[in-house]
């Protein structure tokens, strides 16, 4: 970690006002593309318009399949667009793809490492492409081993680094020659928050001292607070582009956080978003914070008229916040389909108990002379929402894998339900519903055709099958897309059918692998909605995820990494232990931060 | 209700075997367009074979013996040579195979009942085209030496070869090559459709899915065998009817025989496949390890080459492969007729291949996952 | 420096990557090992059953001959029915039956026959099988006449001379065939994997944003697989001469000058193929299809293109291996034979020029 870097928490400097010609680095006009694929014909962008001035960091925010990737590659000249105009720097693109491709850098998506190549030959092989003379090397080099902190790893292979440091090395690649606009795809995808913080730390840099541009495209919609500028794509299409701030002004009046002692936090939301006027109700810490679609003060009775104790509190609105309003206006609401169907007959179930259905002791997985999981041991209650949290490599997967008995484990014992299901019978694993990341469908089968599948494959057979296919189908608003092969739905559907999939034989216990990466926000609401709901019932869910604010929705969780458990507990167990004078109310990436940075230092101590 | 789940996973694998067009191109297209080309080319019998005459002598037995030759529909005449420093060109530009050289003295001494010299000079560098040449040569000289001895009334020698060939009477290679076609395309297609299903879903992640399911090893092991056996044997039917009614192979023996064979074959084919599938993490490996059991297993069959022209230690590595038995009882079957009982001998260890591969790779469905 | 650098990193990965190494150096030893010994044509001691009906001295002299042929391992049978047993059960793959009257006709007027089966499912088996009676059969007659004190009387004596292959072992044209087989798969599967890998692994991408043209990414991959590729062929030759005994008659350099044309070929389709299926799978699967089998069946490397029907004849133009196979068994056991090398050598320069030249056409530095 470069420790002199700067703060990325200090908002940055805001110099939205107007720039001339002159200063306009990326100019993009009217700009349409459209895939062909074998089944069907995609719009991926549509009339597109967006300027980006120089020495601005601009982000892309956008959920998967938005058209980030898309707009960048028709920027670097990989593809041609179907219509309108795209230059940098007054260079046509179409026109002169080398010329541009001579000022720009890109680090795509997977980092465009050699992974058998070392971290001193993938910037070689870069510096020799990009034509840079010899003798300015070893400076230049210096300069970014400095900036990346790589400079003890030069002899290491690029693929046995980590994803942060991949991430970094996949930078200094681009930066071989300092390239008058840097396109970054997704960099933080899968990387760790002190990876986060490191490279917002770099490109902050960048821009300070070179007075380079940066456009760059995320998921996460917290960064997006990180740009100068920000520019709003969905589906296609540019929503707006504006400073965060002004976008989060426009909601200025309609956020609150709401606090009801005595209603769960889960049950708390699960009412207010139903209410009319909310636009979106999600849990924060302990409260529930609240955007309404107008700036007329709700009335907290109105809200929650059971509850006397119930307290609304006006907060500060977020660029989240915003961006969910609009995507809002541009959806009708999608809620009222499923909370007619709430009242399933195995609503039975006692709910929280305080029974363990998952038990985990002293687990430990080796491979080779690598421990992907050292020593790991916590307990899951029935009707329990329990999250595994933490970057890719943590550990989290294997330990999943561990428990769904995909995996032996190399010590320690596992029980679900009471069985180690590596070596339980083939009816022990009825009680379970798996999905696992990626959503695995069949993807040459229709919607359909996979619940057929899998209903069947859970034993289910004649009328029971029928209905719980036609269930799901209904749940799960797949009735539209039941006949589409499952590879061609969007993702959204995907994650739905996924998920229905899972729970086709009404599992006590659901395992969730990264079950939300590259959806929406929205369907993001929408997916956890249906498993509060299901906990609601009795129903254990372990789940794993790398959004932090996803910790949030949890009952507890535990933070690994390194394979190793950082902190286990409550969502406000653990953001209470990273308490410091520094950070008073720290939120859950600061306490995830400030875990990783503690561990390190006792590493480095030991 | 296990008989449920194992026909939703066939019917699974069916689907997306054959939903995709591209993946019903590879099962379909290949092995027709191969069965009609190799059917054709790959043949041993020698045809318009090319020669040429160096002709010294001037009588008229020796334009008889000439005459013999062009007349086979073995033998086309290209060139007539009048001198020796003619052949060497002939023969190292490949424009002839075989050149025939008829010395001056040779009239004369078939009149006077002394041996006459017939040289046969042959292109050598392909040794089993020009062994064969020499073959249908030596059948020309014999019939003319024959036709010849009647002629000026004299016995012939003392002792005559009166060869027969059973089962394939005019020694037509194509009967030999075609019934091994059926074998070589069942194979290849079952590998193809085997080797990749378990790697395929390994890299979706679909068979962790599976794996949770209360679906037993022995479940997933029956659905994912199913559609290649099935498409297995009905490939193997279209080849056969194609090889019997289109190459005009004869079929002599019991079709029951034919497939009972046929479906041991596949089981040890599925059971080989699924064993590499299981074992492979990414497609690749599997396509490789498919690849890499394919090659040996076709050359060392007897599919081309005889077995026992190998060496001992090649012959023993033979016996455990599947091709090989089923060489021998598709050859049998088609052209020789030979029932049931008398190919125990080759069925028995195809049963067993199929259930050591099958029974190894459905315990290496759990195993290899990491 | 942009192809220095491209190279150089293509090498690193060679080096590190065990698998290409093994296509390389490995599978040519293991392939040539597996065809040079598993693939003979060459029958030796074919298993061959002799039933006399009435044993003399006759009768045991002609046997007699059978024994002492490498050709042949007889074994007596008492009936015809044995023997027929035999034959059908695959025991043997012969019968010669010498009739009770042998004796008798062979010291009369008429001449005595001689009842040879031989099983014709194999046909090619059966007619060396044949032939190698018939060399029995006339040797066997000739000692009979020179124990007699006169001259064998055949009409016509056939005197045979086999150039380039005196010994007409298999080996000899079977193993140089080998070569090309083996080159084409090397050729095009190394690149067509590799080129694949590339778009797989998202490296492509990075890669064609730098100010680097497709003609350098081209020639980055064609010249280290094409070293690659001819220390591969180097591996053959070696292995070809020293180990197999096949002889070298040609020059060293033409054979080398055929092999990088040949190289080039192969390089080629490989590129071709990964361009247009970018994507490793589709690429290893349709690698294996139009190179392994075609060049095994349709490169006249063992059976004779001459004999194919004349459709299939046309279709062997558009096999590289076809040409290839010819210059390797011309160069190897005839030598330099310009007539047959040159317009192969064109064939095989048209072809390369060909494929790299759709390659380039078809790889440009875009995604769509």
């Amino acid at each position: 970690m470069t420790s002199d870097s700067v703060s990325p928490d200090t908002s940055p400097v805001v110099k939205s006002e107007g720039f001339g010609s002159k200063d306009v680095v990326l100019d993009i006009n009217d700009v349409s593309k459209s895939f062909v694929t074998s089944h069907r014909r995609v719009q991926a962008l549509e009339s597109v318009n967006l300027r980006i001035g120089r020495g601005l960091v601009t982000g892309l925010i956008g959920p998967d399949g938005a058209g980030k990737t898309t707009l960048m590659r028709l920027v670097t000249g990989l593809l041609l667009a179907d219509g309108g105009r795209i230059s940098v720097l007054g260079v046509d693109v179409a026109r002169e793809p080398l010329v541009v491709q001579a000022m720009v850098g890109y680090m795509p998506q997977r980092f465009g490492l050699y992974e058998d190549l070392t971290v001193q030959e993938n910037l070689d092989l870069y510096a020799d492409l990009q034509g840079v003379a010899p003798a300015d090397r070893p400076a230049r080099y210096r300069e970014l081993m400095r900036m990346t902190g790589l400079a003890p790893f030069t002899t290491r292979l690029a693929g046995r680094l980590s994803g942060g440091m991949k991430q970094k090395l996949g930078l200094a690649c681009t930066l071989v020659r300092s390239p008058a606009l840097l396109l970054l795809d997704e960099p933080t995808v899968g990387v760790d928050p002190v990876s986060r913080r490191e490279l917002w730390a770099i490109v902050y840099r960048l821009v300070q001292e070179q007075a380079m541009t940066v456009l760059l495209s995320t998921a996460y919609l917290e960064e997006a607070e990180r740009c100068h500028e920000v520019a709003l794509l969905y589906q296609g299409q540019v929503l707006g582009q504006d400073s965060p701030a002004s976008f989060s002004a426009q909601l200025q009046g309609r956020t609150y956080a709401v606090t009801a002692p005595g209603l769960k936090k889960r049950a708390l939301q699960e009412t207010l978003s139903v209410r009319p006027g909310v636009v979106d109700a999600v849990i924060q810490g302990d409260r529930v914070r609240l955007v309404m679609d107008n700036t007329t003060p709700p009335a907290t009775d109105a809200l929650l008229p059971a509850l006397p104790g119930a307290v609304l509190e006006p907060v500060p609105p977020r660029f989240e916040d915003s961006f969910i309003a609009r995507l809002h206006a541009g959806e009708a609401t999608r809620a009222s389909a499923y909370s007619t169907d709430q009242h399933d007959p195995r609503a039975v179930a006692s709910p929280t108990g305080n029974e363990p259905v998952i038990e985990v002791r002293h687990v430990q997985r080796r491979f080779g002379s690598f421990y992907a999981v050292r020593d790991v041991t916590f307990d899951v209650c029935r009707g329990e929402v329990f999250g595994l949290l933490g970057a890719n490599g943590a550990g989290k997967s294997t330990t999943f894998r561990m428990l769904c008995g995909l995996l032996p484990s190399t010590s320690g014992s596992l029980r679900v339900a009471g069985v180690n299901l590596r070596r339980a019978a083939a009816h022990a694993r009825a009680r379970i519903g798996y999905m696992s990341q990626r959503f695995s469908l069949y993807g040459s089968l229709s919607a359909l055709q996979n619940l057929e599948f899998f209903s069947s494959a859970y034993g289910l057979s004649g009328s029971q099958r029928e209905a719980r296919i036609a269930w799901a189908l209904r749940q799960f608003e797949l009735e539209r897309m039941a006949d589409v092969s499952s590879i061609d739905l969007p993702l959204g559907y995907k994650q739905r059918l996924a998920l229905a999939c899972a729970l086709m034989h009404e599992p006590e216990i659901l395992f969730l692998d990264e079950p939300t990466s590259g959806v929406d926000p929205l369907a993001r609401r929408e997916f956890w909605r249906r498993i509060n709901l299901l906990a609601e019932r009795g129903v254990t869910v372990l789940i794993t995820t790398h959004f932090m604010e996803e910790a949030e929705y949890c009952d507890r969780l535990a933070i690994m990494a390194a394979g190793e458990i950082l902190s286990l507990g409550t969502p406000a167990e653990i953001k209470r232990a990273a308490r410091s004078p520094a950070i008073a109310e720290p939120t859950m990436e600061q306490a995830f931060i400030a875990l990783i940075e503690a561990q390190q230092q006792t590493g480095m101590a030991s | 209700m296990w008989r449920q789940r194992i026909l939703a996973l066939a019917k699974k694998e069916f689907f997306t075997l054959l939903k995709d067009k591209k993946s019903r191109f590879v099962i379909i297209g290949p092995p027709i367009i191969q069965l009609l080309v190799f059917g054709y080319a790959a043949t041993f019998d020698l045809s318009h074979l090319p020669f040429a005459v160096y002709n010294e002598d001037r009588g008229s037995p020796s334009r008889d013996l000439i005459a013999h030759f062009s007349g086979s529909p073995n033998f086309k005449a290209v060139a007539t040579l009048n001198r020796e420093a003619q052949v060497a060109p002939l023969i190292n530009r490949r424009d002839a195979l075989l050149v025939l050289h008829i010395g001056p003295q040779f009239t004369r001494n078939l009149l006077l009942g002394q041996p006459a010299q017939l040289q046969v000079i042959v292109d050598g560098r392909n040794s089993n085209t020009a062994v064969l040449a020499l073959n249908y040569v030596r059948t020309i000289v014999n019939r003319f030496n024959q036709q010849w001895a009647e002629s000026q009334g004299r016995t012939g020698p003392p002792a005559r070869l009166e060869v027969r060939a059973w089962f394939n009477p005019n020694l037509l290679s194509r009967w030999f090559i075609v019934p091994g076609i059926v074998g070589l395309l069942t194979l290849v297609v079952t590998m193809l459709v085997t080797a990749l299903s378990v790697a395929r879903e390994r890299e979706q992640g679909t068979f962790d899915q599976l794996l949770v399911t209360p679906l037993r090893p022995v479940d997933i092991l029956i659905g994912k065998a199913l559609p290649g056996f099935l498409i297995g044997v009905g490939e193997a039917t279209v080849i056969i009817v194609v090889a019997v009614l289109w190459f005009e192979v004869p079929l002599l023996g019991n079709l029951l025989t034919l497939y009972v064979g046929v479906i041991l074959f596949l089981l040890s084919a599925i059971g080989v496949g699924l064993m590499i599938s299981s074992l492979s993490v990414t497609q690749q490996q599997g396509l490789l390890g498919a690849f890499l059991f394919l090659v040996p297993a076709i050359i060392l069959s007897g599919f081309a080459t005889p077995i026992a022209n190998m060496p001992p230690l090649v012959q023993e590595l033979t016996l455990i492969n599947p091709m090989r038995y089923f060489m021998v009882i598709l050859r049998g079957v088609f052209l020789e007729g030979v029932p049931l009982s008398l190919l125990v001998q080759q069925l028995w260890p195809l049963a067993a291949i199929a259930v050591v591969t099958l029974t190894l790779a459905g315990a290496l469905f759990r195993r290899r996952m990491y | 420096m942009r192809l220095r650098g491209l190279i150089r990193k293509e090498f690193l990965q060679v080096l590190r990557d065990p698998s290409s190494i093994a296509i390389a150096f490995v599978m040519p030893v293991v392939l040539l090992l597996l065809f040079g010994y598993g693939v003979s044509l060459d029958a030796k001691h074919v298993p061959l059953a002799l039933v006399i009906d009435q044993p003399s001295a006759d009768t045991a002299s002609f046997t007699g001959a059978f024994q002492e042929s490498q050709y042949f391992r007889p074994t007596m049978k008492a009936t015809m029915r044995a023997a027929e047993q035999a034959l059908l059960q695959g025991e043997v793959n012969g019968i010669v039956r010498l009739r009770a009257d042998f004796s008798r006709r062979l010291h009369g007027d008429t001449s005595a026959p001689i009842q040879v089966i031989v099983n014709g499912v194999n046909a090619n088996d059966a007619r060396l099988i044949q032939g190698y009676v018939e060399g029995v059969w006339v040797n066997w007659l000739e000692d009979l006449a020179r124990a007699r004190g006169e001259e064998l009387n055949i009409p016509i004596r056939l005197q045979q001379r086999v150039w380039f292959n005196s010994e007409l072992r298999s080996r000899n044209y079977l193993v140089p065939g080998l070569i090309a087989v083996i080159m084409t798969l090397i050729g095009a599967l190394l690149t067509a994997m590799v080129m694949a890998r590339e778009w797989e692994r998202g490296t492509m991408e990075a890669l064609m944003v730098t100010p680097v043209a497709m003609r350098e990414v081209l020639l980055g991959k064609l010249i280290p697989y094409f070293l690659l590729g001819m220390g591969g062929m180097l591996l053959s030759v070696i292995m070809a001469v020293w180990l197999f005994g096949v002889p070298l008659r040609g020059s060293l350099a033409v054979l080398f000058v055929a092999a990088s044309l040949f190289l080039l070929v192969a390089l080629g389709m490989g590129l071709l193929i990964s361009i247009v299926a970018k994507n490793q799978f589709v690429a290893g699967q349709v690698a294996i299809i139009v190179t392994f089998l075609p060049a095994f069946i349709l490169s006249g490397f063992i059976f004779d293109i001459g004999s194919m029907p004349q459709i299939v004849q046309l279709l062997t133009h558009l096999i590289a291996a076809r040409y290839f196979v010819s210059i390797l068994q011309t160069v190897f056991l005839a030598g330099n034979v310009w007539a047959v090398l040159v317009p192969n050598a064109l064939a095989l320069i048209a072809m390369a020029v060909i494929f790299l030249g759709l390659s380039r056409r078809r790889a440009r530095k875009r995604l769509d």
